[in-house]
């Protein structure tokens, strides 16, 4: 399943000292509107002193993408915990969305890193506008002038599935 | 890399006309518009009713035509003017690998009945290279 992009909304519980809480925003990567609620709670209770039992939200709204067909290059800033520490990175992912370079790096992380969805926090993806400012180089390549390259080894299905035949290794 | 040096003769360009394999466009032709990444493209087909969407490349066959002149990340616009003035479609549906595809299609969706007609007219071609066979090995 895909990741969506919500913006979550909420504040601390107005109490007598605090009439008029600070309200809190955020843009949360995630599969539906339940687990962008809990992000939120998780994120806003390791940088403020409000929890869940003393606050509520907002409003939730999906953040949809301006243009869908356009192809971009995201930045995007994490920090995860491995098995042995906590580590920041920076990744460059090239992708119509910024939901979909989400979706793509948690698939990378868990990839190269084993990262599970609990131990990668985002902590920022931006649209990279000029093409000077890529960094990683597997992602200059894809921005080559006149690209072009052959889909080598391209393995064709001829019979049927339900068909026995001799299984081919190469 | 340049394409000289290659012994491939289809690349994945701009430009390129692909075959779509799978998914609800199946079978109809399109351009590639923009490549995304070594996996994906985004693919348009303004003439042949394939809406303008990101494709795997695992689900596109390459063809041998290409719109030599087209332009990164164009639009639809742009791209049925290129496709009508290189007349693509018509050397697509011309070529020997779309007819075969139509001949295939067209068989296959034959009824009973179709199928009965088709058994005919073969019998009636097989009599005739049988008769004449035969009457060319006893003049000889």
């Amino acid at each position: 399943m895909g990741l969506q992009e919500f913006q979550v909304i909420g504040r601390h519980l107005p109490t007598e000292s605090d009439p008029t809480p600070k309200i809190f925003r955020m843009r949360i990567f995630a599969p539906n509107e339940v687990v962008a609620k809990s992000r939120f709670w998780y994120f806003l209770r390791q940088l403020k002193k409000v929890k869940k039992a003393n606050g509520e939200i907002i409003g939730v709204n999906v953040i949809h993408e301006k243009k869908p067909l356009k192809v971009k290059n995201f930045g995007i800033w994490i920090r995860y915990d491995s098995r042995s520490g906590t580590h920041n990175m920076y990744k460059e992912f090239r992708d119509l969305s910024r939901a979909d370079a989400v979706k793509s790096l948690y698939q990378d992380m868990a990839a190269r890193h084993r990262a599970r969805f609990r131990s990668i926090h985002i902590l920022r993806v931006i649209e990279i506008e000029k093409s000077a400012d890529v960094r990683r180089p597997y992602i200059k390549q894809l921005m080559t002038p006149n690209l072009k390259f052959p889909l080598p080894h391209r393995v064709t299905k001829i019979r049927s599935t339900f068909i026995a035949h001799r299984p081919s290794t190469f | 890399m340049s394409s000289s040096d290659s012994t491939f003769k289809r690349f994945i360009e701009v430009g390129r006309v692909v075959l779509l394999k799978s998914g609800p466009f199946s079978g109809k032709i399109a351009v590639i518009a923009e490549i995304i990444d070594h996996n994906r493209a985004i693919i348009d087909g303004p003439t042949t009713g394939v809406t303008r969407q990101s494709y795997p490349y695992k689900h596109l066959t390459l063809t041998p035509l290409t719109l030599a002149k087209l332009p990164r990340a164009a639009g639809s616009g742009v791209i049925k003017k290129h496709l009508e003035k290189e007349a693509t479609i018509e050397k697509w549906d011309k070529s020997s690998w779309a007819q075969r595809r139509a001949a295939t299609e067209a068989r296959r969706n034959l009824n009973d009945f179709g199928r009965f007609g088709v058994m005919l007219a073969k019998k009636a071609r097989r009599d005739v290279v049988r008769k004449t066979v035969f009457k060319a090995k006893k003049s000889t």
